[in-house]
């Protein structure tokens, strides 16, 4: 078991995501940075589906009751075990009451803590990913207990050859497919969407991330039709906005772009003022 | 099946399929028919269909590596002659209490339309609704079938929060909120039934080509029910079931 003391900014349970309930409208869910939560839980022997703390922007305080081993990758948030500082995608042992703590965020957005075993919260339609009204809360709270299963035994990391790919953290190229709607662009927002760089505004969440730049635009919207993480949306006032992992299941506005998985996990790295490019694959 | 229908690849591991761009029940029983071939076809697990007005999304799980083949061959099972699988379609009867309590629009919208509560009321509940497909929250059903006379524009500003069970109006469509959510919509009245529950066995018990009609309730019945709903073993039948 896990106390929360300090809840940090928005901390999550997440998992790979709930699926097979899209066709009723409920959202996919899962870890934004898919690549670092699932090379967290690989480095521990995990499953890659098993939940992990999502971390965002301002880390928690966590007290284990329980021996166990962690793994802490995707954003750098200055890690300390007992007040000592940790390393990422390493695996750590802890102890009963030992406590984890959290500096100020150096690079990318969000943290991913895996534990041995994965957090045994609540599964509710197949999915342990925090969304509400499915589940009861949407982020952790202080005071919240979180559920593991205690392991004292000495274990060596698994993979350990394996190396993380630093390019979720640093890169700001986004790789795109053309969208759905996206023959209906006028050659100038086709130009413009291949060769500018696009500003995160403030609005940027796990559901979307919309982009400061306004784009002249003649395009209407759509008949509301099937939307996924990644697709990027015009609004008829010529904003960009691209849905993530939390996002409708679906939308009324054309979807211009297509991001590749990578690239969501690059973009759930980003927060606001950050610039991004856009590189258009076949 | 007779629509020329269009196919995209939409990422590495789904194919989206339009047909034409109408709001058609024609249209909605090919799409439905289409979407219980994909899924007695392929193992429930391999994939995932979301289905629109127009379009089908299939999310597969796993990457395509030759899409052209995988296309080819949704083409053929799309033209395939076989017998028509019968999909059993319910008729719901969702009780609604229109008043100013719970329609907090009701008297604005119905000035604005020049008609009169009673006649905004009797236009709602009047038709059968056919249910498109469920999108935008999970348990919110888009609904085809409003009278002309009830079309109006949303609210310029959409800032204020919509209470679960709302049944509202806005531009040409009718909808029932299930969940608190900003919206701008006009609410005319509220069902005590909730169209969600993560809890249930089957969380939204509405499924696309159901058909809907509203009742109007009033402050007592839609008090009753609102308890009523609240039990365990709470269960909305259909008034009919048609295959």
């Amino acid at each position: 078991m896990l106390k929360v003391l300090e809840p940090g900014f928005f901390t999550t349970i997440q998992d790979n995501g709930r699926f097979q309930y899209r066709d009723i409208g409920v959202p996919v869910s899962g870890a934004m940075d898919g690549y670092s939560s699932q090379f967290a839980n690989v480095i521990l022997g995990n499953t890659s589906d098993m939940a992990v703390l999502e971390i965002t922007m301002v880390g928690p305080k966590l007290q284990f009751l329980k021996p166990t081993f962690i793994v802490i990758s995707g954003a750098q948030m200055q890690p300390k075990l007992n007040g000592k500082r940790i390393e990422h995608n390493m695996m750590v042992q802890v102890r009963p009451n030992d406590i984890l703590s959290f500096g100020k965020l150096e690079s990318g957005f969000r943290a991913y803590l895996a534990i041995k075993g994965g957090f045994k919260t609540e599964v509710v339609l197949g999915s342990r990913s925090m969304y509400v009204p499915v589940t009861d809360k949407d982020r952790v709270k202080a005071g919240d207990i979180l559920n593991y299963k205690p392991f004292e035994f000495k274990i060596s990391a698994k993979n350990a050859a394996l190396n993380y790919r630093t390019s979720v953290i640093g890169s700001n190229e986004l790789q795109v497919f053309k969208g759905p709607e996206y023959g209906l662009l006028n050659s100038n927002i086709k130009e413009k969407l291949e060769n500018i760089s696009f500003k995160v505004s403030s609005l940027n969440n796990r559901m979307a991330y919309q982009m400061e730049s306004v784009l002249i635009n003649d395009l209407d919207t759509i008949l509301t039709g099937p939307v996924l993480p990644g697709t990027v949306q015009l609004t008829p006032s010529g904003k960009l906005i691209i849905l993530m992992r939390d996002c409708q299941t679906t939308g009324g506005y054309p979807r211009v772009l297509q991001l590749t998985h990578s690239s969501i996990n690059v973009l759930s790295q980003k927060f606001s003022g950050n610039d991004i490019k856009f590189r258009l694959g076949e | 099946m007779t629509y020329d229908i269009k196919f995209f690849r939409y990422n590495e591991h789904s194919i989206l399929i339009k047909w034409p761009p109408l709001i058609d029940v024609n249209i909605l029983n090919d799409i439905l028919e289409f979407k219980n071939r994909l899924q007695k076809k392929f193992n429930k697990q391999k994939l995932e269909v979301i289905s629109s007005y127009n379009s089908i999304l299939i999310v597969y799980n796993y990457t395509i590596d030759k899409f052209n083949d995988e296309i080819s061959g949704l083409k053929v099972l799309y033209n395939e002659e076989s017998a028509i699988n019968f999909i059993t379609f319910s008729t719901w009867e969702i009780p609604v209490c229109y008043n100013s309590t719970y329609g907090v629009d009701l008297e604005d919208y119905s000035k604005q339309k020049k008609l009169s509560p009673t006649d905004v009321i009797a236009l709602h509940s009047r038709p059968v609704y056919t249910v498109y497909f469920i999108g935008f929250l999970p348990g919110f059903l888009y609904l085809g079938g409003l009278d002309k006379q009830l079309y109006h524009n949303r609210k310029t500003t959409p800032s204020r929060a919509l209470k679960k069970g709302s049944v509202a109006i806005g531009g040409q469509q009718t909808g029932i909120y299930p969940q608190d959510s900003p919206g701008g919509w006009h609410v005319i009245g509220s069902t005590p039934i909730s169209m969600f529950n993560s809890r249930k066995s089957t969380p939204c018990f509405i499924k696309p080509g159901d058909k809907l009609k509203f009742r109007s309730i009033d402050n007592i019945e839609y008090e009753q029910l609102a308890i009523e709903s609240q039990k365990a073993n709470f269960e909305l039948k259909p008034i009919s079931e048609d295959a």
